[in-house]
């Protein structure tokens, strides 16, 4: 056994796959010991927060203030809010409005903002102009106030007695605040989702559910198989002919049509995640069974076998003591396939809207469906689908790795 | 011929009894949902509806409709005698549709779809892994990590891929649907070049799904023929290489088609997720509508139809297999 072990891990394949496999695991079990909030909080108001560091703005304006004198502050916040795009979107209005195109350098920041300042009138009419373009500009037109001001800018309050503003602060344009000096800053290193959810707590919570639903699920497969295998190799005549019966006819019969009727008529409200792994594993035997089966029926009539038939001991003994431990390695990669499977089987099922109750917890194939509904791929929130894929992508890639890498240890033909 | 009508007979016989089992278990599985289907369709049609006697007559007129009154063998009879005129009853969640007019021009857009991109995905992975075994060296190296990455990877996922990087970024190829959304099917050539470039995307994504797994499958197959004792001697007596290579991959072939017959099920899943992220309009779209909708006339039959689809591509495979492979018909002359 430990022999065994030790060669196991000397297969390189298998060692990398492991690696990934336990790298994902450590921080599914760790990361929700140090951030404990629930992975199913809603955090944001809208939907869709892109990554990022988000630093309260009423925290930092009481934050002690640092003054820096940096060259290119000016530059940075003029192209900030005044890009290319928005350049050029300028350019096309004043064209629209009849400047000569000559008279319009978009390089020149400031000639650009005075012939802007001087004609832009959100009524003035503008032939071809939808309703949407026009919004936008007057968005456009409105986060350009003062952008060429050197002002600071003032903060007040309101006076309850008086009613007016009181002055209590300005903020110059060289003022600074230190992050780490600020109370309330979040980083959301995968954004929000379409509830406004942490993506990253919420994926990590996902991936725990979803191994745990692959491990159920192949679980269940792999002893149904096992025992079916086993029968069906061991104990032949009828029995085999029934079991191969059934094997035969759910090879050709689509696993997934099983699944989606199956996972369709327990209903909406009972299906956990649990029921959802269970279905997925009563689903997926049928490889495993074929395989074993295989196997056994060329171990029956081995010598070893025949002699522990001789000596008076019982199915079970043989079964235990003279056939598992000669499958015992296949049923282990059986079982790692079966999980990686099962992980894709729960994925597909929710993203058809059949996968666990959306309340409770998450799963990879949830937080997928969601994002699809909510036409994240198409919207380019590529934070709400993307990490999840590459998780998907990482757990079965790293299955199969160490399945390769066990496959090429126990079956020398394989080797290379 | 003798040979060949056994074995034609054999697979047909298999072919009706999963038939006929696949059928059963359409037919049953909906059924066994715990509570009255018809009562939360009633619930859904009558909201707002005060009236009780006025709820009680649509509930009546339902379960008269959808005959869920009678026991279950005789609306299992009847269902067949419906399902054998084409008559799968009415959608529920596009009422007063059919689902055999909804599903009339599912089929084609997921046939048209699927079996080409599924054929030349088989061809293109049986080619490279052809190509890696016979090669090997760099070519193997970077194709089989590239293969195994790709067969282990989700369908959708595959899909999303090419969608984000194809349809949203690049803005090569529109991201959904089966034709521009502002057109009515006809024989126009604006028509057929919008269907043309709609096809794409979710082409190549079964298509590339499909390289990874039988790239892989070849590759180990081609490798075992290599070094068969066959190949040996006929070097030994001086045969040519082209010549060889010719023997060696027919039979590794051989298994392959097998191969393709077992895991046509697979693939065909696994490209209706493809047409659920493109918004293909095929049979998986569908599926997923009839899934949002609860409608379960609709999942029922279209699960039917890639049933009966998956059957009869496996039927024609294994028939083919038996054309092919002389071994067959020599087992079966016995």
């Amino acid at each position: 056994m430990k022999h065994t072990i030790r060669q196991v891990f000397h297969s390189g394949k298998f060692v990398f796959g492991f690696s990934i496999f336990v790298a994902v695991l450590l921080i599914v079990i760790v990361y929700p010991l140090i951030i404990t909030d629930p992975p199913l909080g809603i955090i944001s108001q809208g939907t869709f927060f892109e990554p990022g560091i988000y630093v309260n703005v009423y925290d930092s304006i009481g934050s002690e203030r640092y003054i820096l004198n940096l060259d290119d502050a000016t530059a940075n916040r003029i192209a900030g809010r005044l890009g290319d795009k928005e350049r050029l979107d300028m350019k096309e209005w004043l064209l629209a409005y009849g400047i000569p195109e000559s008279e319009i350098d978009i390089a020149d920041t400031e000639q650009l903002l005075g012939l802007w300042e001087n004609h832009y009138d959100p009524k003035s009419p503008i032939a071809g102009m939808t309703n949407a373009q026009r919004n936008y500009y007057i968005r456009l037109d409105a986060s350009l106030g003062g952008l060429l001001s050197t002002e600071g800018a003032i903060i007040a309050v309101n006076n309850p007695d008086t009613g007016t503003l009181e002055e209590k602060k300005v903020v110059g344009q060289s003022d600074y605040v230190n992050v780490g000096q600020v109370a309330n800053v979040r980083v959301l290193p995968l954004g929000t989702d379409n509830f406004g959810r942490d993506v990253l707590t919420e994926l990590v919570k996902a991936a725990g559910v979803s191994l745990q639903i692959g491990l159920v699920a192949g679980i269940i497969a792999t002893l149904i198989g096992l025992t079916l295998g086993l029968l069906a190799g061991y104990v032949g005549g009828l029995v085999d002919d029934v079991i191969m019966f059934l094997t035969n006819l759910f090879t050709v019969i689509p696993g997934f049509v099983l699944l989606i009727l199956i996972s369709y008529s327990i209903g909406q409200e009972r299906r956990g995640a649990a029921t959802v792994a269970a279905v997925i594993g009563f689903t997926s035997w049928i490889w495993t069974t074929r395989a074993v089966r295989a196997q056994v029926i060329s171990l029956r009539s081995r010598d070893h076998v025949n002699l522990s038939k001789l000596s008076g001991h019982s199915i079970a003994y043989i079964i235990f003591a003279d056939i598992l431990p000669y499958i015992a390695s296949y049923v282990v990669m059986a079982l790692i396939l079966q999980i990686s499977t099962a992980i894709i089987a729960e994925a597909s099922l929710s993203i058809l809207g059949l996968g666990p109750r959306t309340s409770e917890v998450p799963t990879l194939g949830l937080m997928l469906n969601w994002a699809f509904i909510y036409q994240a791929h198409i919207l380019g929130k590529w934070w709400a689908y993307l990490p999840v894929l590459v998780t998907i992508a990482l757990i079965t890639f790293s299955m199969n790795l160490m399945n390769t890498g066990l496959d090429q240890v126990f079956n020398p033909a394989l080797r290379e | 011929m003798k040979g060949y009508r056994r074995y034609f007979l054999n697979k047909l016989g298999w072919f009706l009894v999963t038939f006929v089992c696949g059928f059963i278990l359409n037919f049953t599985l909906p059924r066994l949902m715990p509570g009255d289907p018809v009562a939360a369709i009633v619930a859904r049609m009558a909201q707002g509806m005060s009236d009780a006697t006025g709820v009680q007559a649509i509930y009546e007129q339902y379960t008269e409709l959808f005959g869920t009154n009678r026991p279950m063998l005789e609306q299992f009879f009847i269902y067949v005698r419906n399902v054998l005129r084409g008559d799968f009853g009415f959608s529920f969640s596009m009422y007063p549709r059919t689902v055999a007019d909804v599903l009339k021009s599912a089929i084609g857009w997921t046939m048209a779809l699927q079996f080409p991109a599924i054929i030349v995905g088989w061809l293109i992975g049986n080619t490279l892994g052809a190509l890696a075994a016979y090669v090997k060296g760099g070519f193997d190296k970077v194709l089989m990590p590239i293969s195994i990455f790709v067969s282990n990877f989700p369908a959708f996922g595959m899909a999303v891929f090419l969608l984000v990087i194809f349809g949203v970024g690049l803005e090569w190829f529109p991201t959904s649907g089966g034709y521009g959304y502002d057109m009515i099917p006809n024989f126009s050539w604006g028509f057929i070049w919008s269907v043309i470039v709609h096809y794409q995307l979710p082409f190549w994504s079964i298509v590339v799904i499909a390289i990874g797994g039988q790239a892989i499958g070849m590759r180990s197959m081609a490798i075992y023929e290599l070094n068969a004792d066959y190949v040996k001697y006929a070097r030994f007596m001086g045969i040519k290489d082209r010549k060889i290579i010719g023997y060696v991959f027919r039979n590794a072939m051989l298994p392959q088609i097998t191969g393709l017959a077992l895991a046509i099920g697979t693939m065909v899943g696994g490209a209706l997720f493809v047409e659920i992220v493109f918004s293909y309009p095929g049979l998986g779209y569908t599926l997923l509508n009839g899934v949002m909708g609860q409608d379960y006339p609709l999942i029922s039959a279209s699960t039917l139809i890639i049933t009966v689809m998956v059957l009869s591509a496996n039927f024609i495979i294994e028939i083919l297999y038996g054309v092919i492979d002389p071994r067959i018909k020599a087992a079966q002359a016995d």
